[in-house]
C-alpha cells in the first residue's frame, strides 16, 4: 500500500505533519518533539494551521457521516505529494486504512486513497525512510514500551518504535508481559463500558509495575492518558510518555 | 437466542468482575489456549495463506447458499438421511419432538451442539416429559448445575477442578468428594455409558456439511459424539444452515483451520463423517438419520453483504480467547448463548439492537479477533457498522431494531464535535479556552466515569498549535 515516495530509500525534501487532537490539547511538547526529530535529519515540516482531528472518535462510536465530515475538512489541508506523519499509529491508521471505508462507494474515494497512501507513522517514518541515528546523553534508566493496538496491528510499526529506543546505549527497554494486550482506552469505550475498561487498564498497570521501570513509552497518546492517569490514580512514581518526546530529551541531555 | 430475564450487561459486567475465582479460571484457561494456537500456527506466512483459503472457501458458499443448501438436501436425501427445515427455533424444536414421538422415545443423548442451546432444546424436551442428558464432558457439568456453557467450545472452562468436585459430589447420587481428575473422568464415563445404552434417539451438532457428497462432519475429542450419532437406533443432527459448504475438498483446510484455532490441535481425535444411515448388511450405524437445518434469522444477515460476513464463523472460540474482554468477564455476562466477539456481532442481528444492541460497544476495537479469526470475519468493523446502525435508521440500515439508541444528548454532542472540528477558528478559542482553564474542569457526565480509576488529563496551557505557530514551524 505504500506510495513510491515512502519508499524506504527515499528522503523527501519535505513532509506534512498531522499532530492529532489528543497531542495537540494535552501533550504538544510530544507533538513538537516529532517535528524536531524530522527537522534534525534535514527535512522541512509543513504543519498545516488549520488541522483539527482525524475523525476516529465519532467513526469509532456510531457516528460515521460526522466522521466524514471532518475527515473531509482534513484532507484538503495536505495538498501537495509529500509523506504525512502522523505521530500515533491510531490516527495514523484512521487515516490510512480506515478513510478508503469511510468513503466506500463515494465518488472522492480515487483523491482520498491517494491521501492515505501518503500516510506514514512517526517512528516508522524516522526508521525506515530517514535511518534516524541517535546518540543517547542521558543517565542509566529503565523503561517500558506499550504498544498500542493500531500500531501494532494496523500500521505494524512497533519493531521501528522499539529499535529507536534500543538505540539509545543508556536505556535498558523491559517488556511487558502481555505486550500484545489491549490497555483498555478505546476511545468512548472507558466510558460507555467502564468497568471493563477500568479491570484492562488496571492490570496493564501491574503488568508495567512488575518491569520496574521508572518510565513508560508508547507511540499513541489515547493510551498514554488512559495508563498515566491510571498510574496516577494508584500514586505509583512511574512516569508515562509519547516516545518522540522521550527520545528528543535522551540526544539533548547535558 | 434468548437470554436471561432481565438481562443488564452492566450488572452482570460488574458481577463478573467481582468474582476473583471467575477472572482467576478464565485468565488461565485463555493463556493456555494462546499458547497453544501459538505453537500449531508457528509459520505467519502459512497461517497466513490458510486463513485466507478459509476466508475464500466460506465465501464461496456463501456466495452460493441457496443451491448448496438445495444440493445439500438433495444428496443428503438420495443418501436416505432426512432433512427437515426450521425457520425458527421453536419449528426446530417441533421436528425434534416429532422424530421422538414417531419412535415412542423418551431419552435423548447429546454431543454438544451450540445451535441445541439456541434452540433451548433441552428446557423443551423437558417440559414434553422428555430425558435429553449432555454427553459432552463440559456440558455435562454444567448441565448438572443447571448452567448455560460459559464458552461455545469448553462449555465449563469457568469451572476449576474443586468446583467440578463439589459439583459431582452434589449432583450425582453416591459421589464422594475427589478433585482426583482420573476419578472425575471415571464417575462421568460411568454415569453417560448407562444413559447411551438406553438413549432411543442421538442429536449432534455439524461443523460442516458437504453439499457434494451430502456428508455431515463433526469433530470432537471425546468418542460421546460418536457414540451419540452411532450407538441409538435413531441420529438427529442439527446445524445452522451456513454450514453447508461446496465440496469435500473444502474439508481439509476448514478442518486444520477450526481444530488449529479452537484447541491449538492438529487434528482432533474423532472425526466422523457422517453420509447414510446404516446400510444394508452393516453392522452399526443409526437405522435412521435426520438433518434439521436452521435458519433463526441468518437468511436476513445473508442478505447484507457486509454484515453476511458473520456466517463465515465456523465456531472455533478463537476470537473468545483471544479477547481482552471476554477474558475478564466470561461468557456468562454476556447475557445470551454466543458470547465474546462473535457474539457482539452475532446476537445485536438476531435479537435485535433493543435487546443486544448494548454488546457491540464491549470492545476497544483492538482487533485481536480479527487477527487471529480462521475465516478472516473483520469483527470491528461489523462492530462499527452495529454502533452506527443502533443510532440510525437511515435508508442502508437492515438490522433489526436499527436507530433504538437515537437521542438528543449524543446526537448534539456529536454534531457538536462535529461543528468545533469542522472550523478551525471555534477550533482554537476553544483550544485557548481549556487551555486557560487547564486543570479546572470539574469530572461530571463521562469524566466521572473516566476519573473511577484515573486521573484526569491535564490540558496543556499551550497547545501544539500555539507551539508550532510560536517555533515557526511551515505553514505552507
Amino acid at each position: 500500500m505504500k506510495s513510491s515516495m515512502l519508499d524506504d530509500h527515499v528522503k523527501p525534501k519535505k513532509v506534512y505533519y498531522f499532530g492529532t487532537c489528543l497531542i495537540d490539547m494535552f501533550y504538544p511538547e510530544a507533538g513538537m518533539a516529532g517535528i524536531k526529530l524530522i527537522q534534525r535529519e534535514g527535512v522541512r515540516v509543513i504543519f498545516p494551521r488549520q488541522q483539527t482531528c482525524c475523525g476516529q472518535p465519532a467513526y469509532n462510536s456510531g457516528f460515521p457521516a460526522e466522521a466524514r465530515k471532518v475527515a473531509l475538512k482534513q484532507i484538503p489541508l495536505f495538498p501537495q505529494d509529500y509523506p504525512i506523519v502522523v505521530p500515533s499509529g491510531s490516527c495514523a491508521g484512521m487515516m490510512k486504512h480506515h478513510y478508503p471505508l469511510l468513503f466506500d462507494g463515494d465518488k472522492r474515494l480515487d483523491a482520498i486513497q491517494q491521501f492515505s497512501n501518503r500516510i506514514v507513522e512517526l517512528s516508522e517514518f524516522l526508521v525506515r525512510t530517514l535511518k534516524i541515528k541517535l546518540e543517547d546523553r542521558g543517565r542509566p534508566i529503565k523503561v517500558t514500551w506499550h504498544s498500542s493496538c493500531h500500531a501494532l496491528r494496523e500500521m505494524a510499526v512497533v519493531e521501528d518504535a522499539k529499535s529507536l529506543i534500543r538505540q539509545l546505549h543508556n536505556v535498558e527497554l523491559v517488556e511487558l508481559q502481555n505486550e500484545r494486550e489491549c490497555c483498555g482506552f478505546g476511545g468512548t469505550f472507558a466510558i460507555k463500558q467502564p468497568d471493563i475498561s477500568g479491570a484492562m487498564v488496571s492490570d496493564k498497570v501491574t503488568d508495567i509495575q512488575q518491569t520496574e521501570a521508572v518510565r513508560l513509552l508508547t507511540g499513541d497518546c489515547g493510551c498514554l492518558m488512559n495508563i498515566s492517569g491510571a498510574i496516577e490514580y494508584r500514586k505509583l512514581s512511574i512516569r508515562g510518555q509519547h516516545i518522540a518526546e522521550f527520545i528528543w530529551e535522551r540526544i539533548n541531555a547535558e | 437466542m434468548p437470554n436471561e430475564a432481565g438481562f443488564n450487561f452492566r450488572r452482570n459486567v460488574s458481577r463478573a468482575l467481582k468474582d476473583k475465582q471467575l477472572r482467576k479460571n478464565f485468565k488461565l484457561a485463555m493463556e493456555n489456549f494462546i499458547l497453544k494456537r501459538k505453537q500449531i500456527f508457528s509459520d505467519e506466512d502459512e497461517t497466513e495463506q490458510l486463513r485466507a483459503i478459509g476466508c475464500a472457501i466460506k465465501v464461496r458458499a456463501l456466495t452460493r447458499l441457496p443451491n448448496l443448501l438445495e444440493q445439500l438436501e438433495k444428496k443428503c436425501t438420495h443418501n436416505g438421511i432426512q432433512v427437515h427445515w426450521a425457520e425458527t427455533t421453536s419449528q426446530a424444536n417441533q421436528h425434534v419432538l416429532n422424530i421422538m414421538n414417531a419412535h415412542r422415545a423418551t431419552r435423548l443423548v447429546k454431543g454438544k451442539s451450540m445451535v441445541s442451546e439456541e434452540m433451548e432444546l433441552n428446557e423443551f424436551l423437558q417440559k414434553n416429559g422428555i430425558e435429553a442428558i449432555e454427553t459432552d464432558l463440559g456440558e455435562f457439568i454444567i448441565q448438572l448445575n443447571g448452567e448455560k456453557p460459559s464458552h461455545i467450545i469448553v462449555p465449563a472452562i469457568h469451572k476449576n477442578k474443586a468446583q467440578i468436585a463439589q459439583i459431582f459430589h452434589e449432583k450425582i447420587s453416591g459421589t464422594p468428594y475427589t478433585e482426583d481428575v482420573e476419578t472425575l473422568n471415571a464417575i462421568a464415563r460411568k454415569t453417560l455409558r448407562r444413559k447411551f445404552f438406553e438413549a432411543q434417539v442421538g442429536l449432534s451438532g455439524v461443523n460442516f456439511a458437504v453439499a457434494e457428497t451430502g456428508t455431515l462432519c463433526l469433530v470432537e475429542n471425546e468418542g460421546n459424539g460418536r457414540m451419540c450419532t452411532t450407538l441409538p437406533p435413531v441420529h438427529i443432527a442439527v446445524m445452522g444452515l451456513e454450514k453447508v459448504v461446496e465440496k469435500l475438498a473444502d474439508l481439509p483446510p476448514l478442518l486444520r483451520l477450526l481444530t488449529g484455532s479452537a484447541t491449538g490441535q492438529l487434528i482432533t481425535t474423532y472425526v466422523n463423517m457422517i453420509t447414510s444411515p446404516r446400510k444394508e448388511g452393516e453392522k452399526d450405524g443409526p437405522l435412521e438419520v435426520h438433518l434439521i437445518i436452521l435458519d433463526n434469522g441468518r437468511s436476513k444477515i445473508m442478505a447484507d453483504p457486509q454484515l453476511r460476513q458473520t456466517l463465515q464463523c465456523i465456531r472455533c472460540g478463537t476470537c473468545l480467547n483471544h479477547c481482552p474482554v471476554y477474558t475478564r468477564i466470561g461468557g456468562h455476562a454476556y447475557g445470551f448463548v454466543y458470547p465474546g466477539p462473535i457474539g457482539k456481532i452475532l446476537n445485536p442481528q438476531v435479537e435485535g439492537l433493543r435487546k443486544a444492541g448494548v454488546l457491540a460497544t464491549a470492545s476497544s476495537l483492538c482487533e485481536a479477533c480479527a487477527e487471529v479469526c480462521p475465516v478472516k470475519i473483520p469483527i470491528p468493523r461489523l462492530l462499527r457498522r452495529l454502533r452506527n446502525e443502533s443510532y440510525s435508521n437511515d435508508s442502508f440500515c437492515t438490522v433489526k431494531e436499527c436507530g433504538c439508541q437515537q437521542n438528543l444528548i449524543d446526537s448534539l454532542a456529536w454534531k457538536g464535535w462535529e461543528l468545533i472540528n469542522t472550523h478551525p477558528r471555534i477550533h482554537a478559542v476553544g483550544r485557548k479556552i481549556t487551555g486557560v482553564l487547564a486543570a479546572r474542569i470539574p469530572p461530571l457526565g463521562p469524566l466521572k466515569q473516566w476519573t473511577r480509576c484515573r486521573t484526569l488529563p491535564q490540558f496543556a496551557a499551550k497547545s501544539l498549535h500555539q507551539l508550532v505557530e510560536e517555533q515557526g514551524v511551515e505553514n505552507e
